[in-house]
């Protein structure tokens, strides 16, 4: 039971003592440190934003936090007092609540129900009739308003988050970290929880809101801490920056290098998309509009913040998701609409974002997964047959060449690491020759070795003639591999540039939604 | 890794071959030692029971005949099921596609006044195609509509025990029947030699352990075999690799079904020579072939075995109902404990039990 340490203050806020202060806290996962000596103060009445691309180790802090996961060094203070959170029952009696970015609700249950749910202190019948009415008080108190008799599969997703918020503050939590919480709201319902969190700053609660936008660390936050791989960049108010600034912090100027490659040539068109539209899985559209087109011998990098239409741009032009309008050629064939096979067959290559839920099939051997889209075309097979000696040929060339490290060919999928899972699809994936190659976040969450052999291998696809296009939130990745970068944001492309005469801080003001002026839709 | 108590719990990713087969073999016994429970509860002694059934089945010939008779449907049933569930298909209802074959089979040996000669391989064909109808309807819910196939291969089968209580009693009745609810007697063209002495009708068996090897070879070395696999395993990734899941889904349940229609035309022609009502024609195999596919591991080759586990299980019953003068419907407490051992082992076979006594309580 000690005090806490005077905690420097970065900030230009007020004096008052923080609320909750990390020190030094470091945690190790196998191959790679999440968080590396992380110190962060919140203090009572701030929004407190944490900055970073995706695997910087945001939620991972804030998992410590809310003790979820134990750090291996470092100290957790809570009103000036040390604590050890083993547990989130711990975490809420030290007044910390949390809203995972996907709900912990049980859907088929009421809204009081599912406060009820776990609570301390309730009467073993009928516990949520005694919180329908808190909820009601606190509804009121806070600009909440929900239904404490809904059924929470009823509630759209903002609703839903409603309920997760009031499930904290009703367990009396102080702090309250929201992880991405606009990730599944409508712009509406980010600027109705924006009021929601200013309330609670009037009274006296502090939130830390975990997000790699951002548009909304300028809107709702009071100070900002950057984190990038682990580490702290920097933490100021948020009057005293601008976007641009944050967006170079986030993505490290200092670490841009290039690979060397040769000189673009653009050649015949390897895909060409235009005015292609489409919904998400929601029903809401996700792409307004792309036109774009990649030249054989390019690489055009698609930058943007996670789900402003990424995943949905990839789907479409791999026959995985239907266009609501609009048009994709391939190679020079209409393929708007067609099936995954017929995409596959006609030379499109597909490293998808989901390696383990899509790109193999887990428990099928590494042979039998790298023949995957394949294995209806010769040499693989003859008539309904399988020819496994061709198979076992193939996976023995493919496992010597792409150094996929495995004990042997008929090992299952699901044993490699994750840089051999991705070895293994780009190994099956580029061969053949592919016109065009789609790949989606290839090197996320890959160790230095594998993500520097993955990129040599686009880059060789790049000048063996083949068009790339390159889906990545990393942009320091698509800056050095690609020739152009096209920014989306909510759907539409803000804009082209080269990557040759490319500002970070143009792309990540395009990338927060501003339009850029030398939109090149070539 | 997870404690409990004093046990460490750590996953296992890959069983090896052994350890599936020792903990199959564990869960079973287990299965027997807690059915001998329920013979002592009847005041039979487990022991004595045991013996008795031992005696009656595995010691002699015409034991091992009627293991064999029993084990022929299982077969069937069983591999075409082990089919469905590599396929994530969850066809419950084999049953149903017993009734479908042993009903379509019955046609053709009653109705269809075909040559002699032609009678018995087209009985089987159309056992197998009413089967494969009967199957590929919830193939069809599931793909186009999402229909549970569950729910729907379950349902079906009620439908089809109607329709064969509807046929027994009514439009095929037959007029030699005396009353009973019962269609005529096959002519003797429509019915299976057997082997002399005992009840063993050969030639579905024989078609049985073909059919195990040609599904053997289906899943491992054809295209069918290997979507039939993506798609079982990751639904996600046969999308993404372009597999149809249309194609796939009613191949696979054309199979399942058609062989559970084999089963219901050999058991018309083998055994009882006449449709009948529903309970007398079938009585579960449908649902044990259930528990001998699961047994069997998504092989083929080792449901002919684990067929023949239930042969002796079902051999088991008769004895049980002649010697100890108890209901022949223990064997299905049986197969419930078996399956519910069976079901329950699947944890063992993940996750791997270490004994390690307790040291400091908040160890990291």
């Amino acid at each position: 039971m000690m005090a806490a340490p005077g905690a420097g203050d970065l900030g230009g806020n007020q004096n008052s003592p923080p609320l909750v202060l990390l020190e030094g806290v470091t945690k190790s996962f196998p191959g790679v440190v999440a968080n590396d000596r992380v110190t962060l103060d919140v203090r009572p009445g701030e929004v407190h934003a944490l900055l970073g691309e995706n695997g910087a180790g945001k939620t991972t802090l804030m998992n410590i936090l809310y003790g979820l996961y134990r750090p291996d060094a470092g100290e957790i203070y809570v009103k000036g007092r040390k604590v050890v959170i083993r547990s989130p029952r711990d975490a809420i009696a030290c007044g910390i609540g949390m809203v995972h970015q996907h709900f912990k609700l049980v859907y088929p249950h009421t809204v009081a129900e599912n406060v009820a749910l776990g609570l301390q202190g309730t009467p073993f019948f009928g516990p949520a009739r005694v919180v329908e009415r808190g909820l009601r008080e606190l509804g009121e108190r806070y600009n909440l308003p929900v239904d404490p008799k809904a059924r929470v599969w009823q509630l759209s997703a903002g609703e839903q988050q409603r309920v997760e918020i009031l499930k904290a503050l009703y367990r009396g939590a102080d702090v309250l970290i929201l992880d991405e919480p606009t990730s599944v709201l409508t712009p509406q319902e980010t600027g109705e929880l924006f009021k929601v969190l200013a309330r609670m700053k009037e009274e006296g609660h502090a939130v830390v809101f975990i997000t790699h936008k951002l548009d909304e660390v300028m809107e709702a936050a009071d100070r900002v801490t950057v984190m990038r791989r682990g580490k702290v960049i920097d933490t100021l108010p948020v009057a005293e920056t601008d976007k641009a600034s944050l967006a170079r912090m986030m993505v490290g100027r200092d670490v841009v290098f290039r690979i060397s490659k040769a000189e673009c040539t653009p050649g015949k068109e390897a895909l060409v998309l235009r005015d292609l539209r489409a919904v998400n899985d929601r029903g809401l559209p996700a792409l307004r509009g792309i036109s774009l087109t990649v030249c054989r011998g390019e690489i055009v990098g698609i930058a943007g913040v996670a789900g402003n239409g990424q995943r949905e741009l990839v789907e479409v032009i791999c026959g995985l998701r239907r266009a609501q309008g609009g048009e994709v050629v391939v190679l020079g064939r209409p393929l708007t609409n067609r099936s995954p096979r017929t995409v596959a067959d006609a030379g499109v290559a597909h490293i998808p974002e989901e390696r383990l839920r899509m790109g193999i099939v887990p428990g099928m051997t590494v042979e039998e997964n790298l023949i995957l889209k394949k294995h209806h075309r010769p040499p693989f097979s003859s008539g309904p047959l399988l020819r496994l000696a061709e198979v076992r040929r193939f996976a023995e060339q493919a496992i010597e060449e792409y150094e996929i490290i495995t004990p042997s060919p008929k090992t299952p999928a699901k044993l490699l690491s994750g840089g051999n899972i991705q070895k293994l699809i780009l190994a099956r994936e580029l061969s053949g020759e592919p016109g065009l190659v789609v790949a989606a976040h290839p090197t996320y969450g890959l160790d230095v070795g594998a993500t520097e052999l993955i990129r040599q291998l686009l880059l060789r696809q790049r000048d063996a003639g083949a068009g790339v296009l390159l889906v990545s939130e990393d942009l320091e990745e698509i800056v050095s591999l690609a020739d152009r970068i096209a920014v989306m944001f909510r759907g539409e492309i803000m804009g082209i540039v080269e990557a040759s005469a490319a500002e970070l801080g143009e792309i990540g003001l395009m990338m927060a939604g501003t339009r850029s002026g030398m939109g090149d839709p070539r | 890794m997870k404690r409990v108590g004093p046990f460490v719990l750590e996953r296992r990713l890959a069983p090896s071959r052994g350890a599936v087969l020792g903990i199959s073999l564990l869960a079973v016994v287990l299965a027997l030692l807690v059915a001998a429970v329920i013979f002592w509860g009847y005041g039979v002694n487990p022991w004595h029971a045991y013996r008795v059934i031992f005696q009656g089945t595995l010691a002699s010939p015409q034991g091992w005949a009627e293991v064999v008779r029993r084990a022929i449907p299982l077969i069937l049933c069983g591999v075409g099921l082990v089919v469905a569930f590599r396929a994530q298909f969850w066809n419950i209802g084999a049953e149903g596609q017993i009734l479908a074959g042993a009903v379509a089979a019955t046609g053709v040996a009653l109705f269809s006044g075909l040559p002699d000669p032609w009678l018995l391989p087209a009985m089987f064909l159309a056992g197998f195609l009413a089967g494969a109808v009967w199957g590929m309807i919830p193939a069809l819910l599931k793909v186009k509509l999402r229909v549970n196939d569950v729910i729907s291969t379950l349902m079906l089968n009620y439908v089809m025990m109607y329709i064969v209580e509807w046929l027994v009693h009514g439009p095929w009745k037959g007029p030699t029947a005396r009353g009973f609810a019962y269609s005529d007697l096959f002519p003797r063209a429509a019915r299976l030699p057997l082997i002399p002495g005992t009840r063993v009708h050969w030639i579905t068996l024989v078609v049985g352990v073909a059919m195990a090897i040609a599904c053997a070879f289906l899943l491992s070395r054809t295209k069918l075999g290997y979507e039939t696999r993506v798609v079982g395993q990751s639904q996600d990734a046969a999308r993404y690799a372009g597999i149809d899941f249309l194609k796939v889904t009613l191949w696979v349940m054309l199979i399942s079904g058609g062989l559970a229609g084999l089963a219901g035309a050999g058991e018309m022609a083998g055994v009882h020579y006449r449709l009948r009502s529903p309970a007398h024609i079938s009585m579960g195999y449908g649902y044990t072939a259930i528990i001998v596919a699961w047994l069997a591991r998504g092989s083929p080759l080792a449901a002919v075995v684990t067929a023949l586990l239930f042969g002796l299980i079902f051999a088991a019953g008769d004895v049980i109902k002649v010697a100890l003068a108890m209901p022949f419907q223990v064997t299905d407490v049986f197969n419930g404990l078996i399956l519910f051992f069976l079901i329950g082992s699947e944890l063992l076979m993940y996750w791997h039990i270490r004994w390690a006594p307790k040291r400091a309580a908040s160890e990291g």
